[in-house]
């Protein structure tokens, strides 16, 4: 007979009703909500007369449109304080756990559920959000959702799904000096495709998984849904238990011990069987970048730019055959639900490391959340990070989805840790090269895009 | 929910692979444009050049497709940000129906919770009324017998068809699940206690 997925596991253990034909309705056991998606719903649901079914397993905070200026306290202009104000408003009437602006807890939904402990392996998780496939590298099973999905988990704590196939994807090796989770998932993206992973729930697994730190694995899951995937997940092992372990949301005391022997039963079975596999040899691999306007055109970044899509080629002000090192930057970008996280900080700051940023260069770095910035401060990162010329700014999503003015100004050329390059994505007509908070560093201090390997 | 039933109107062709929903709807447009308003943001920097006059070279800005109600596109149609204001945009220009070789995961779910019927064909069938659309023809889409034109057949899961079919609403379906949902959650409450601590 053969095992079962982690994937497998974890979904059934949440389906309340088959509704036939793949599609269930799903118990959500951990949802995730911030002010820009989730106010509509709030009030959607305000209108209809019927309240949030479950605050406790409810968990807000502010992101997408709060201000990262320096000591700012609230959103970047009127229309952002509306939101932010009705959010907080209807999460503290609903009951629910919100983490404000200004607190410990407060940042970017898919920092702080993990940084938290709220995110565990096998709970079912959603947010309406895409990237809410982060939270699946703590074996949990997590995807975005839309904002009536949003409005449907905040009234009845379930959500109508279909079941998607499996695919797992094996990392084979010890990835090279330079080599980091981010240039893993990306080169994975450019070898199967933004849509070769649409339909499936993905299982990372493989020897750098397994050695790869829980912020990594966090990066790789990030990315999935650049794979088309709204579903990935790492096995949890001994990594997620101690990352866990002591979080204020985590378990406690005698339920921590039930909980880690639940967690124990998740991993996938050696029996079970994927519907699709994939191996890359991480050993292999350059650090990457993107030179086009999707996740899925990226290079080494020893590598040149292809002639394929020229429109793409167009946008990003780039010729066919070029080197990409050597490409002039204007920005750079560290943060993001991708790299922001301390981990991230300390591989940028090291990178850094008492050198200054080129003087043409305006670079930010953009902590992922309170808590990151308080602990990044703690180890004196900041101090790197403003001494190399860079702004040291709040908490929140930021230039990587521009929603709060923070932005990168037409034309301009960005490279930035975050997740889409798409066209006019952190702002109209900015360039964004995708890559790794190591390469972002060592591309501010060169002043172009620069193979971090030699630098 | 509006129902979709049968839809007789213009195809508009937008062959570009992998539009995302960024591209659909800018981010600016999705923090307090009024719902009913946000159709006139859809494709916004495509449509419009930067003086705000309309880019003739965009397909819906063509005599022949003002009244479309139909998009025949690439793959991968509605890619990226889970955001549903693309498809409310798209609503709100009076788009109906889409037509590609594959959608956005996130973007097709979207679809169905507000009246739209995305329609996943092969890329062969797609290139096909891609050309018919070039031409201004007539596209007639039939739900309940699943074919578009009349000959060429489409999968859609039975519950989403019901749905349109009927314009159900799905909160008020599950909230009638509802003492389900709580055997359900008092049988996890046991097993996981502290999932609920």
């Amino acid at each position: 007979m053969s095992g079962r997925t982690l994937f497998d596991k974890v979904w059934d253990q949440h389906v309340v009703e088959d509704l036939g034909d793949g599609m269930n309705l799903m118990f959500v056991s951990r949802h995730v909500i911030s002010e820009l998606s989730g106010h509509r719903a709030q009030l959607e649901i305000g209108r209809r007369g019927l309240k949030t079914r479950n605050p406790e397993l409810t968990l807000g905070t502010m992101d997408h449109v709060v201000s990262t200026v320096p000591g700012a306290r609230g959103g970047p202009a009127p229309w952002a304080d509306k939101i932010i104000d009705g959010f907080r408003a209807e999460s503290r009437k609903s009951g629910l756990r919100l983490y404000d602006i200004g607190e410990d807890g407060q940042g970017i939904v898919h920092v702080i559920g993990p940084e938290l402990g709220f995110t565990q392996p096998g709970t079912l998780l959603v947010c309406a959000d895409s990237h809410s496939c982060t939270h699946g590298a703590l074996g949990a099973l997590a995807w975005g959702i839309g904002s009536s999905e949003l409005a449907h988990v905040l009234a009845t704590q379930t959500i109508v799904q279909q079941r998607p196939r499996t695919m797992r994807v094996r990392f084979d090796g010890a990835p090279a000096r330079g080599v980091t989770a981010k240039d893993l998932i990306l080169a994975l993206i450019g070898r199967i495709g933004t849509a070769g992973g649409a339909g499936y729930a993905v299982e990372y697994a493989g020897e750098a998984i397994c050695n790869m730190e829980v912020e990594g694995r966090l990066t790789v899951c990030n990315l999935s849904i650049e794979l088309g995937a709204k579903v990935g997940m790492v096995a949890p092992d001994e990594k997620t238990y101690s990352y866990l372990k002591g979080r204020r949301l985590a378990p406690s005391g005698a339920l921590w011990n039930q909980a880690l022997a639940h967690w124990r039963t998740l991993p996938t079975d050696p029996t079970a069987h994927f519907d699709v596999e994939h191996r890359v040899d991480a050993s292999a691999l350059a650090p990457q970048i993107t030179w086009g306007t999707s996740p899925e055109d990226v290079i080494a970044v020893d590598g040149t730019v292809p002639d394929t899509k020229p429109e793409a080629r167009a946008y990003m002000g780039l010729s066919a055959g070029q080197r990409i090192a050597g490409t002039r930057i204007d920005r750079v970008f560290i943060g993001s639900c991708t790299n922001s996280r301390l981990s991230d900080l300390r591989a940028a700051a090291a990178v850094l490391g008492g050198r200054k940023a080129a003087q043409h260069v305006r670079a930010w770095a953009v902590p992922g959340s309170w808590r990151v910035k308080q602990d990044a401060e703690a180890e004196g990162l900041h101090e790197v990070f403003l001494a190399a010329g860079f702004e040291w700014r709040e908490a929140g999503c930021s230039m990587c989805v521009a929603a709060n003015g923070d932005y990168v100004e037409p034309l301009a050329r960005c490279v930035s840790t975050s997740n889409r390059n798409f066209v006019g994505r952190q702002g109209p007509q900015a360039r964004t090269h995708l890559a790794s908070p190591a390469t972002a560093a060592a591309a501010a201090v060169a002043g172009e895009i620069v193979d971090i390997r030699g630098f | 929910m509006e129902r979709f039933s049968t839809l007789s109107a213009t195809a508009a062709p937008l062959p570009q692979q992998n539009v995302d929903t960024d591209f659909i709807i800018r981010i600016e447009r999705c923090t307090g444009t009024p719902r009913e308003e946000i159709g006139r943001y859809a494709f916004e920097t495509a449509r419009f050049d930067k003086d705000g006059s309309e880019n003739p070279e965009f397909a819906l800005n063509q005599p022949q497709y003002r009244g479309a109600k139909i998009l025949v596109c690439g793959e991968f149609f509605g890619t990226g940000s889970s955001r549903e204001m693309a498809v409310w945009a798209l609503a709100g220009m009076g788009i109906r129906c889409l037509i590609a070789p594959s959608f956005g995961q996130i973007f097709y779910g979207n679809c169905f919770q507000n009246g739209l019927l995305p329609i996943v064909l092969a890329s062969s069938q797609v290139g096909e009324l891609m050309r018919a659309a070039a031409e201004g023809k007539t596209f007639e889409i039939d739900l309940e017998k699943q074919t578009v034109n009349g000959t060429i057949g489409f999968e859609i899961a039975p519950r989403r068809k019901k749905m349109l079919l009927e314009g159900l609403d799905e909160i008020a379906l599950t909230l009638a699940m509802e003492p389900k949902i709580a055997a359900f959650q008092a049988a996890d409450r046991e097993r996981r206690p502290w999932i609920y601590a």
